[in-house]
């Protein structure tokens, strides 16, 4: 196949001599060993955010979203909030899996498989604010379009929101079998390297008499290949979608063509923010700083640093096109976003999405990686200003001076959004501990890439 | 039936496609290899074709493009048109996000069904493998002596000659 050419310019994606047993050795110890106190005390303030969210969702539904402090005129803020930025991060672990897979960029193989466990967490906790927002989740089935005794009623297939029902579940279905697929060799890593029977049986069972025969490999790549290739419009086509639940709308500062590739590119410099946050400190944790190297944060910095600049960019043509197009009611929303009653909001996105990240053009911060995670968790703040900012700012004064209105949330919504960093987490450090973080079989693969030496019969 | 397979092992990937091509050029062909990690040109080695899946995939993306497509304009035209903000019936744009994610949706899936199939992969399966390295870094070909139509011993050598580290011979039940 394909025969790397031996290059100067190529860093070595492992660092270190290791031979393939030490792979396997490095990235199952932690998960064979007895999980650490730091993992305990991790998982149980984890745990307890999920309960608190959890109980205050049961409170929610039970008494009725009057919980919430939204009023007729903002109609929606903190929940779907909350939903796209969630969903947002989702969209880093797919570009890591499937864009990057097509791109050929082998850096991709350390971090992809925590980054796709990653989007599977956060797109439950995204799916978990529109069911809520249902107000009867119970009757959230009611979504789909099945043969009902009520006529039967379709759903409306024009609303941009039964598309997101689509998008999302076709979004969650596809993650995780493609999540799977990858695990699979790996579940047969731990099968045959486990030494406990009841654990061998487990894996047994998951990894599905996986062998590693050449003909099963063969067609593996394949597969792979075709689910990246089905991924790659699949998560653009995800957020272009959420964001048509605001540009299919009329209101100013919602209704704009520019909004589908704005919102993709924010979801990718958010999700690769929050993918920094965590390799950051998994790597260090998990002791897989030899894996994880600062190659691969450099990597991560350079799309970060490429979709800020582009959010930037999509700011900067809402304001001049409100301005340009002459539309009194589009200039309004916008003068009002960054000198209104939310302008605090508005000013905290700016500086945390376009100010801040301009600091990792200097290369001596950049290769610091306590700076790095600082500005990583700043930029997923300021993300989720953003979509705050989109959604309230436009909404809370409309067309008509007298409905004009305030917006705060109430200890309900800021429970339940605490709930879903609980659930998380939660899901995140049970991954940590159950299952290979790297993808071992991958990382094999590339082992002696840039090393010039067994370079190149794996291309 | 009883059938013979020679098992070798190699070193790493590099010695096992060696070995695999030495071994084919003298006229024993494998049955099968087995390693920790998709080794590039085995494939080709074993005179395995290349994979169909991609039209598997092709005509159940197509299938799941058609049929829902059909479904949207059906439901919202035929069985029960309801007048939405006075856009027509079968408002085919609207129904362009649904379909194409049931296009992915559909050849996503049946793909990897199809994959599981035809690797006869499936939950409780006994995994039939030469070693247990053979999934960390154990890097092992299969030979079959009928099939190979080659002596044991002269088999022997040749895969000695041609670096295996181990070799085991096992009689299988077919």
């Amino acid at each position: 196949m394909s025969h790397s050419p031996i290059s100067r310019t190529r860093k070595p994606l492992v660092i270190g001599d290791k031979s393939y047993g030490d792979v396997t050795q490095d990235v199952l110890r932690p998960i064979e060993a007895r999980p650490t106190k730091g993992w305990y005390v991790c998982l149980m303030v984890a745990a307890t955010c999920l309960v608190f969210g959890a109980a205050t969702v049961w409170y929610q539904i039970a008494t009725g979203i009057g919980t919430w402090g939204l009023n007729k005129t903002v109609g929606w803020a903190w929940d779907i909030t909350n939903f796209v930025f969630w969903v947002g991060i989702g969209h880093a672990g797919t570009l890591i899996s499937a864009i990057l897979l097509l791109f050929r960029q082998k850096w991709r193989t350390s971090i992809n498989r925590a980054a796709e466990a990653m989007t599977i967490f956060a797109v439950i906790c995204a799916a978990i604010f529109p069911v809520i927002h249902m107000g009867r989740p119970w009757l959230a089935f009611w979504m789909f379009p099945y043969p009902n005794t009520r006529g039967p009623l379709w759903v409306n297939f024009r609303s941009p929101l039964l598309w997101d029902v689509f998008a999302i579940s076709t979004y969650f279905t596809i993650s995780l079998v493609f999540w799977f697929i990858g695990l699979i060799p790996d579940l047969a890593t731990m099968r045959d390297h486990s030494s406990s029977a009841f654990k061998r049986k487990l894996f047994g069972v998951f990894s599905l008499g996986w062998n590693g025969s050449a003909r099963t490999w063969a067609r593996y790549e394949t597969l792979c290949l075709i689910l990246a290739g089905l991924a790659t419009p699949l998560v653009v086509s995800v957020h272009s979608i959420v964001s048509m639940d605001f540009a299919t709308a009329v209101i100013p500062g919602w209704h704009a063509t520019l909004f589908p590739p704005y919102f993709v590119a924010g979801a990718v410099f958010s999700g690769f923010a929050m993918v920094l946050t965590l390799m950051i400190l998994t790597r260090k944790v998990m002791r897989l700083d030899s894996y994880i190297t600062d190659s691969h944060l450099q990597m991560m910095c350079k799309v970060l640093q490429l979709t800020g600049l582009m959010v930037a960019l999509a700011y900067s043509t809402e304001f001049f096109m409100a301005w340009y197009s002459g539309n009194a009611y589009e200039r309004f929303v916008f003068i009002n976003r960054a000198t209104g009653p939310f302008a605090w909001a508005f000013w905290t996105m700016v500086t945390c999405n376009v100010v801040l990240p301009q600091l990792l053009w200097i290369k001596r911060l950049r290769l610091n990686v306590m700076f790095l995670l600082g500005m990583s968790i700043i930029v997923n703040i300021g993300m989720w200003f953003e979509r705050f900012v989109i959604i309230t700012t436009s909404i809370h004064r409309d067309y008509l001076p007298s409905s004009w209105a305030d917006y705060s949330p109430t200890w309900v919504e800021k429970a339940t959004f605490l709930g879903t960093f609980g659930l998380f987490f939660t899901c995140f450090l049970l991954f940590l501990r159950f299952l290979p973080m790297i993808a071992i079989s991958e990382v094999k693969g590339v082992l002696h890439y840039g090393k010039g030496l067994k370079e190149v019969t794996h291309g | 039936m009883v059938r013979a397979i020679t098992y070798a092992s190699f070193s790493d990937d590099k010695s096992l496609l060696h070995a695999a091509k030495e071994l084919r050029g003298r006229g024993i062909s494998l049955i099968d290899a087995y390693t920790p990690f998709p080794v590039h040109g085995l494939d080709e080695v074993l005179g395995e074709p290349r994979s169909r899946l991609p039209i598997v995939c092709f005509v159940a993306a197509s299938i799941g493009c058609v049929a829902s497509m059909w479904f949207q304009i059906w439901t919202s035209a035929q069985d029960w048109p309801i007048n939405v903000g006075g856009k027509p019936f079968a408002s085919i744009p609207a129904f362009i996000p649904v379909t194409f994610e049931v296009t992915v949706l559909l050849g996503g899936l049946v793909s990897v069904a199809v994959f599981f199939f035809r690797n006869r992969l499936f939950p409780g399966k006994a995994a039939v493998i030469p070693d247990r390295n053979v999934t960390s870094d154990g890097f092992w070909i299969a030979v079959e002596h009928q099939a190979a139509k080659v002596d044991s011993a002269v088999l022997n050598r040749t895969l000695q000659d041609l670096g295996a580290s181990h070799i085991r011979h096992e009689e299988q039940e077919i």
